[in-house]
């Protein structure tokens, strides 16, 4: 009891890293909507596709920061192993 | 047993900054790392085209060379960028703005020529957050006044106010954080690549710089300078 030794404490690292990086579910979806919008756009107005497109990125990179949130608590968990004593 | 991930090859896997030499600094031990020769890399490769750029351009001819105009082309390329986003702002912002679109993206591409990124240490990319940060307030007091200032602070109600705080402080965060994340994430993903399928990577690992290094690294280029001169002009910007 109360008692747990490294080994247990890296496995549930491993453990809550696999699930952090659950996080990139959310922007994967929102990137998908951004980019299937973006080409609806092209569609309807061919002429406006630089100015489409650059808005689009844009908007997928900002909407791509809550997962790089998921994915540094991640990289903190495997590799900086903060829970070690 | 129990250090680190048990992974084949795994003591190959590396993407950590290294410390290259130690020395004191008022009591402390502090050390030079991988990212200060990488910048200072970085920094003259910068110089040198500048020294080169300025020599050409003060002996500009009316039929550029092939130097002249690939240094008129980033220039205008630059100005185009600044001045569409900035519009009547744009001269005094242009300077800093192509200084850190150029200093990011040197950084960025840096990765494909074997250094490690620079800006993939938080060290580098929160002081250009902070700066993004000074701007931004520096430019909102000067235009907008304190009245404004306060004014916008208490947008809605008054009792938005620690809201309307949290979200100023998280600006430069979440800007560095961005920057980082994403290059870092490429940084350990050519070293995962690298260092677990050392047997099998022979040419075609040269995709995937070109995905991390080149497009990933100018699309995070583009956007952090596109977020900061939006946040800039939108603190210029009076009612």
């Amino acid at each position: 009891m109360g008692e747990f030794n490294n080994n247990f404490i890296l496995g549930c690292s491993a453990i809550g890293a696999g699930l952090a990086v659950i996080a990139g579910i959310g922007p994967g979806v929102g990137q998908g909507i951004a980019a299937g919008h973006a080409a609806a756009a092209v569609g309807r107005n061919p002429g406006a596709k630089s100015d489409v497109t650059s808005t689009m990125l844009l908007g997928q990179a900002v909407a791509e920061t809550t997962g790089l949130y998921g994915l540094l608590i991640a990289m903190l968990l495997l590799f900086v192993k903060p829970l070690l004593p | 047993m129990g250090q680190g991930i048990m992974l084949s090859g795994a003591a190959d896997i590396d993407f950590m900054i290294h410390g290259v030499f130690p020395y004191q600094l008022f009591g402390q031990t502090v050390w030079i790392t991988t990212t200060h020769v990488c910048v200072l890399i970085v920094m003259l490769v910068i110089v040198a085209f500048c020294i080169a750029a300025n020599r050409v351009i003060k002996h500009a001819s009316d039929v550029p060379g092939t130097f002249q105009n690939i240094v008129e082309m980033v220039v205008e390329m630059l100005d185009k960028m600044v001045g569409g986003v900035m519009g009547k702002f744009s001269p005094q912002f242009r300077n800093y703005i192509s200084t850190i679109f150029i200093f990011i993206l040197l950084s960025n591409i840096s990765g494909l020529f074997g250094l490690r990124p620079p800006t993939a240490d938080y060290g580098v990319t929160l002081p250009m957050g902070i700066m993004t940060f000074t701007l931004i307030h520096f430019n909102k007091f000067r235009y907008q006044k304190v009245k404004g200032v306060i004014a916008g602070l208490c947008d809605p109600w008054p009792i938005w106010a620690p809201i309307n705080i949290i979200g100023d402080v998280a600006v430069p965060i979440s800007l560095s954080l961005r920057l980082f994340a994403n290059v870092l994430s490429g940084t350990v993903m050519m070293a995962l690549v690298y260092a677990l399928l050392s047997k099998i990577a022979i040419i075609w690992p040269a995709a995937l710089h070109v995905y991390f290094d080149l497009f990933s690294g100018a699309i995070q280029t583009y956007v952090f300078c596109m977020l900061t001169m939006t946040y800039i002009t939108d603190a210029c910007t009076t009612e």
